[in-house]
């Protein structure tokens, strides 16, 4: 197990090292066009030398990479152009903006999905499990864009009973936050839904479920004790690597509803040409993919013995 | 037997399946008695509605199946009149079931002992401890070593044998009064179902639990059953006690059953075998009146293709019934089925010699990291000096378990692997180390192969003409596509299939008729070698016969070596020359088939041969019940590889020193430390009762 | 020994196969209206051309609601936006550019996901490590993030698009075929093949791929589906296509601000794009159901 867990780490770290000198050499390679980036299109080539040469750019490539890297690791992304301030004071308030966001949508989409994921499982071809199926590919063919647009229509517009932006601008409010949570939970759920429906539908046909119940124990406690926790591994898993895609609903859902993330944050400075941003923001990104990544992992065996003991 | 309500009773029980196609019969006008204590057989092929059975009286058939009429009684009451709590209270407690794949039965993210305690915990009033306690004393009863481990393990972490004791400690728990079976063995090796069968015998005799044990081996059901029932096709065809429906049976098709099946007690010029023509009927395809009729050999037009059959009792024999029209008036002696006789044919020069041939994996994490890091590198020695010749016309045995070393041995043959050392001189030319893609393209046109499972032994997305026609341009017998065409035809008439199969796909092919393909597939390039791994081990009884005729057929006519990989030792006594015995990698013995199956024996053949399974009253096998499980090729025992397991074991020179290889005549050896006077001595352990000696 | 010689008849036609086909659709109602729902649009793209539309880019008159009256006796059936352009067609031509551009893009996806998968499961050692290494290495990125790299460094075309779609769809495709692939390599018939000499090339496309196709053609829906969504994602986050062409997305974040006095200006694009996503995963439901039922 421990094992495991450091062999996964290694290559956790190993992955970390691939993306960001990847990205490292996308975005630095050309010191000019970096120096072009951050003094603005109307620089000379001597204003750009000279900013090359005082911000240690003209040491060898490996070199500028293992400061860069190391500067990171201690929190310093260098300095936004676009916001003219340290790339880590705008970076850390965004991400907890988008923490709330996604802490609120899996706070909702999991029980939901578990719930219903399960109660169709249980019975193939059931009326609830026609229902849940259907009504989870409906709302898989909206994606947050269009269903945002039909959400605001209905209750920003028609009803008026909530506000179509989510600025914040004066403090946390509920009813800001309810729209992007509500789409983005609309979006995802089907996906989890769908993957424990399958799930439990094929743990209920499986012999040792047959067994279980020739074996006359109660329908409550075959379902809750033999069902659930073998059906529940795979979901599991998909729920801890949905955080892979959930960033492009939360970058599409903070741009329509104004909402300042760690997303839009992302996305305006891609737009911007901010480079020290899009290396932080990319960083933090693919950290937190690959740090769930590696919790699934633990957890998918942790939760499976006839992984744990092999 | 005295009047007394039967434990259960199925009176004209009716079960269909809802599908696509409309409603589907699986099982029809069933009956059956089961009396305290008695053990009941249902025998029957693969489809014939016997595990259906099992499910309808759990009342467990899933959610497109169901009862269409009839009763099933349990102690006198109708099971479908039954709520749903009170199937519940029955279930596990008074009826209980033990299931063909042990590893899929049981839960495999729960541990044993508590899916053990599940039983008497929601039958009975009976605290945790003391539920983890009965759990307990059963595991032992079930003779598993080191119950208290076993309880705390997950399923995946005990073998397949133990498994099943599991299984059968979950079902015995609460002592139930019947016991359903089905199929507890099949997944199983040899050895270690005899030891499970022994196990349901003993426990059936000390609980005095009725059964109803299921299965096609028609060898098990003589052995643990006091009646029996045959099914064909969703019906029972003849029912009575077993000296009855083996000695004296009456429906055609049982005799045709049993005519089919190769007893190791008999030999081949003497018995020998003859298949059962076609196939069983797709049960939206069955004939009118007699079900059996398109197959029979005693079929009247007019009496057997009018209404249904019922099942009519014999004269003379209360409780012998059979489902034919006119069994009274068949004289056994007119059928004119075809048998499958195995001509002796005098072999010519060795083809194939392969001398000390040794395969060793290294197995060894197979990530990234672990290479870094340089992990440990484990050898599995698959195969260990390996000796054998094989001659021109010859048939070859290779028996042995799982785990022996024969499926790495026909991949080295084949040049799928190479060998570790050693040679493997075929022809001449040795191919030890010689992959397949390097081997000339006549070389691999003389070494091929009929493999085990017919549902994939075709490619399904090509059609079977194709697929033979490929063989015969890549070995090089003919490039010219009206010539290529010419052979396939030329092939599937050698397998006695219709020439216009070459359009079919196959799926819309039998188990059979998809092995005949095979079987044309090896023979494309005239090959002086055929390898068949298990051809016949996946179809259905009644088709098996006609397969291995054909197969031996072809082969004589060819004058082919034919390598046969089996685990029946009954079809290898039947058509093969020599034998050779394979355990864990090793040959432990070897030598002509009657040598082989006559003292002096290796140990290990003797527990083979005691365990197989024999259909035939007449015959009687001295019992040697192998204990524990086949160790793994990962982790072998020292010394001899057998000395865990045997019944034999002189002491601990068995424990340190591999044995030698004697030679006992010409060409038959035994690895085995036993003295020549213990071997001397050995008894033979298939013997009829006329004390007449047979093996 | 005249044995087993009654089967199922059978005629094999291209003609009579694709019948059967169609006639297998039949069986899954969930099937033939997620069928439907593609067509439309496929049929919409192809007759646009031909179709009597305003020109998608021509200032007309701005703000008009869903069935007004044009000024030249035409009619506005579902009304115009903001710069005056017809949405009618406007939508249909955007349907073109999504239809395009995400079966190109799902297309050359698995292509490439395809060939990486049969290798890595088929030949296995080394290759298998080296494929799947690089594939959890671009897994690893969240799919925008990839995206917006790609696009923001190479610049919005056709052709990156494509590419980016690869980048983050290939290494998913590859993991189907490759667990799919492992498991059909142990069948007898890719034995057969090996002992007969053929070479891994004929084993992994002739043998090998042609009987992954069933969960194949069904994921490929799901995914046509999801390029479909990404395509126009990437319009509305301003990363899609240059203008002039009308993009979905683009609609919606064009006109989306103006919601509270012209809803339908977003409202139509948006329920375009949900209708044709939702005909792709319909379909592919029904496929399943099929496949499930053999």
């Amino acid at each position: 197990m421990l094992i495991l867990a450091f062999r996964r780490f290694l290559s956790m770290a190993l992955i970390m090292v691939i993306v960001s000198f990847t990205l490292f050499a996308i975005f630095e390679s050309d010191k000019l066009s970096v120096a072009g980036k951050v003094l603005g299109p109307y620089s000379n080539t001597e204003q750009r030398e000279l900013w090359l040469d005082q911000n240690g750019y003209n040491e060898p490539f490996l070199e500028r990479y293992v400061t860069w890297v190391g500067n990171a690791l201690t929190g310093d992304f260098g300095y936004s152009i676009q916001y003219k301030s340290p790339v880590a004071d705008v970076l850390w308030p965004r991400l907890g903006n988008t923490a709330i966001l996604a802490g609120l949508y899996m706070l909702f989409m999991i029980p939901l999905s578990l719930t219903l994921g399960v109660i169709a499982g249980m019975k193939e071809g059931s009326i609830q499990d026609r229902v849940v199926s259907v009504g989870s590919v409906l709302t898989t063919s909206v994606p947050e864009f269009a269903s945002a647009t039909f959400f605001s229509a209905i209750f920003v517009f028609w009803l008026g009973w909530l506000p179509g932006t989510s600025a914040m601008t004066s403090g946390f409010s509920w009813a800001e936050i309810f729209l992007p949570v509500f789409v983005l939970v609309m979006y995802g759920f089907g996906y989890t839904t769908r993957m424990t429906r399958a799930s439990m539908a094929e743990v209920m046909t499986s012999h040792y479920i047959r067994t279980a119940v020739l074996k006359g124990i109660p329908y409550r406690r075959v379902i809750m004790k033999h069902a659930l926790r073998n059906a529940l591994i795979a979901p599991f898993t998909v729920i801890i690597l949905q955080l892979n895609w959930l960033l492009s609903g939360v970058i599409v859902v903070e741009v329509f509803f104004a909402y300042k993330g760690f997303g839009k944050l992302l996305l305006d400075a891609a737009l911007f040409g901010d480079i020290f941003v899009i290396e932080a923001c990319t960083l933090v990104a693919v950290f937190v993919a690959v740090f769930s990544q590696f919790i699934s992992d633990i957890g998918y065996t942790l939760l499976n013995p006839r992984i744990r003991f092999t | 037997m005295e009047e007394q309500t039967p434990i259960l009773e199925c009176r004209n029980l009716c079960i269909s399946y809802d599908t696509r196609g409309g409603e589907i019969p699986a099982v029809i006008d069933f009956n059956m008695k089961v009396m305290p204590g008695q053990g009941v057989g249902i025998v029957g092929e693969s489809g014939c509605g016997k595990s259906t059975v099992a499910l309808a009286i759990m009342q467990y058939l899933g959610s497109n199946g169901y009862i269409k009429s009839g009763e099933i009684f349990f102690h006198g009451r109708d099971m479908r009149t039954m709520s749903e709590e009170e199937l519940r209270a029955l279930r596990g407690s008074k009826i209980a079931m033990i299931y063909q794949e042990p590893m899929a039965s049981l839960n495999p993210s729960m541990k044993i002992g508590d899916q053990l305690a599940e039983v008497p915990l929601f039958h009975e009033d009976v605290t945790v401890s003391e539920a983890k306690a009965r759990a307990l004393e059963l595991l032992e009863a079930v003779k598993l070593p080191d119950p208290k481990r076993i309880m705390d393990a997950y399923p995946h972490q005990i073998s397949g044998g133990q498994q099943q004791r599991v299984v059968i400690a979950m079902a015995l728990l609460s002592k139930p009064d019947l016991l359903l079976l089905d199929e507890p063995t099949t997944a199983l090796d040899v050895t270690v179902e005899r030891g499970i069968v022994e196990l349901v015998k003993e426990i059936s005799a000390e609980f005095g639990t009725a059964m109803v044990y299921i299965s096609h081996n028609l060898g098990l059901i003589l052995d643990t059953c006091d009646r029996v029932t045959v099914m064909y096709s969703g019906e029972a065809v003849e029912d009575g006690t077993v000296n009855e429906v083996f000695d004296e049976m009456c429906h055609p098709y049982t005799s045709g059953l049993f005519a089919s099946i190769p007893l190791p007690g008999a030999d081949k010029n003497e018995r020998p075998l003859v298949p059962i023509p076609g196939q069983l009927p797709l049960p939206h395809q069955r004939p009118q009146g007699c079900f059996f009729g398109p197959r029979c050999a005693f079929f009247k037009a007019g009496t057997c293709d009018q209404e249904k059959v019922p099942m009519r009792p014999v004269e003379g024999e209360e409780g012998h019934t059979v489902r034919c029209a006119r069994f009274e008036d068949i004289d056994w002696a007119e059928g004119d089925h075809e048998a499958v006789t195995v001509k002796s044919v005098k072999s010519g020069k060795i083809v194939l010699d392969v001398k000390n041939m040794k395969k060793y994996y290294e197995v060894r994490s197979s990530s990234i990291f672990s290479m870094i890091r340089g992990d440990a590198v484990k050898t599995v020695k698959a195969n260990e000096n390996i000796n054998f010749n094989a001659r021109e016309a010859e048939t070859v045995a290779i028996v042995g378990e799982s785990g022996c070393g024969k499926s790495t041995f026909a991949k080295v043959l084949m040049g799928l692997e190479e060998a570790t050392d050693g040679q493997v001189i075929l022809n001449g030319e040795d191919l030890a180390h010689v992959s397949v893609q390097k081997r000339k393209a006549r070389t691999v046109g003389h070494l091929q192969m009929v493999f085990q499972n017919p549902f994939d032994t075709l490619n399904p997305s090509h059609s079977v003409g194709s697929q033979i026609a490929r063989v015969i341009r890549k070995f090089g017998v003919e490039k010219d596509p009206d010539k290529v065409r010419e052979k396939v035809n030329e092939l599937l008439d050698l397998v006695k299939l219709p020439r216009d199969f070459a359009h079919r796909r196959p799926r819309q092919l039998s188990g059979g008729q998809k092995q005949r393909i095979g079987i044309a597939r090896a023979f494309a390039g005239n090959p002086a070698v055929v390898v068949a791994d298990e051809p016949v081990s996946a179809l259905d009884v009644s088709v098996q016969a006609a397969v291995t005729g054909l197969l031996t057929e072809i082969q004589n006519d060819l004058r082919s070596t034919l390598l046969f990989i089996s685990h029946d030792l009954s079809v290898v006594r039947y058509l093969s020359d020599r034998v050779v015995v394979m355990y864990l990698g090793h040959i432990v013995e070897q030598g002509t088939t009657d040598e082989v199956f006559s003292p002096p024996y290796h140990p290990y053949t003797e527990a083979l041969l005691s365990a197989v399974p024999i259909a035939d009253t007449s015959v009687e096998q001295k019992q040697i019940i192998l204990k524990g499980d086949i160790p793994s090729a990962m982790n072998p025992p020292p010394g001899c590889p057998f000395q865990t397991r045997c019944p034999r074991k002189i002491g601990s020179i068995c424990e340190t020193e591999m044995p030698p290889v004697k030679e006992l005549s010409s060409g038959h050896t035994i690895l085995c430390h036993l003295e020549d006077d213990v071997l001397n001595a050995m008894e033979p352990v298939i013997v009829t009762h006329s004390e007449e000696k047979i093996a | 020994m005249t044995a087993e010689i009654q089967s199922n008849d059978t005629s094999p036609s291209a003609m009579s196969k694709f019948f059967k086909s169609v006639g297998l659709l039949r069986e899954s109602p969930i099937a033939i209206f997620g069928l439907s729902l593609i067509l439309f649009w496929v049929i919409l793209a192809i007759l646009a051309p031909i179709l009597p539309l305003y020109d998608p880019n021509a200032p007309l008159e701005p703000f008009k609601m869903p069935l007004s009256d044009a000024r030249d006796g035409g009619l506005y059936w579902l009304g115009t936006d903001h710069k005056g352009r017809d949405i009618l067609s406007r939508v249909i031509f955007g349907a073109q550019q999504v239809l395009i551009w995400a079966t190109t893009a799902t297309a050359v996806a698995y292509i490439v996901g395809m060939l990486m998968g049969v290798v890595a499961g088929y030949l296995g050692g080394w290759w298998d490590e080296v494929i799947s290494f690089i594939s959890n290495v671009l897994l690893s990125f969240p799919v925008i993030v990839l995206y917006i790299i790609i696009i923001t460094y190479l610049g919005a075309t056709g052709f990156n698009i494509v590419l980016a779609v690869t980048f983050a769809s290939a290494p998913g495709i590859m993991r189907i075929v490759r667990g799919l692939v492992l498991d059909l390599r142990t069948r007898d018939y890719i034995f057969a093949a090996q002992t007969r000499g053929e070479s891994a090339m004929y084993i992994m496309l002739v043998e090998l791929l042609p009987n992954a196709r069933g969960p194949l053609i069904v994921d490929a829906c799901l995914r046509l589906g999801y390029t479909t969504i990404t395509i126009a994602m990437l319009g509305y986050l301003g990363l899609g296509l240059p203008p002039p062409d009308p993009d979905w997305g683009k609609m919606i974040a064009e006109t989306q601000p103006l919601g509270s006095f012209a809803g339908h200006m977003a409202i139509v694009p948006a329920a375009a794009i949900s209708s044709l996503v939702l005909g792709f995963n319909l379909l592919a439901d029904g496929l399943r159901e099929i496949s499930m039922k053999d």
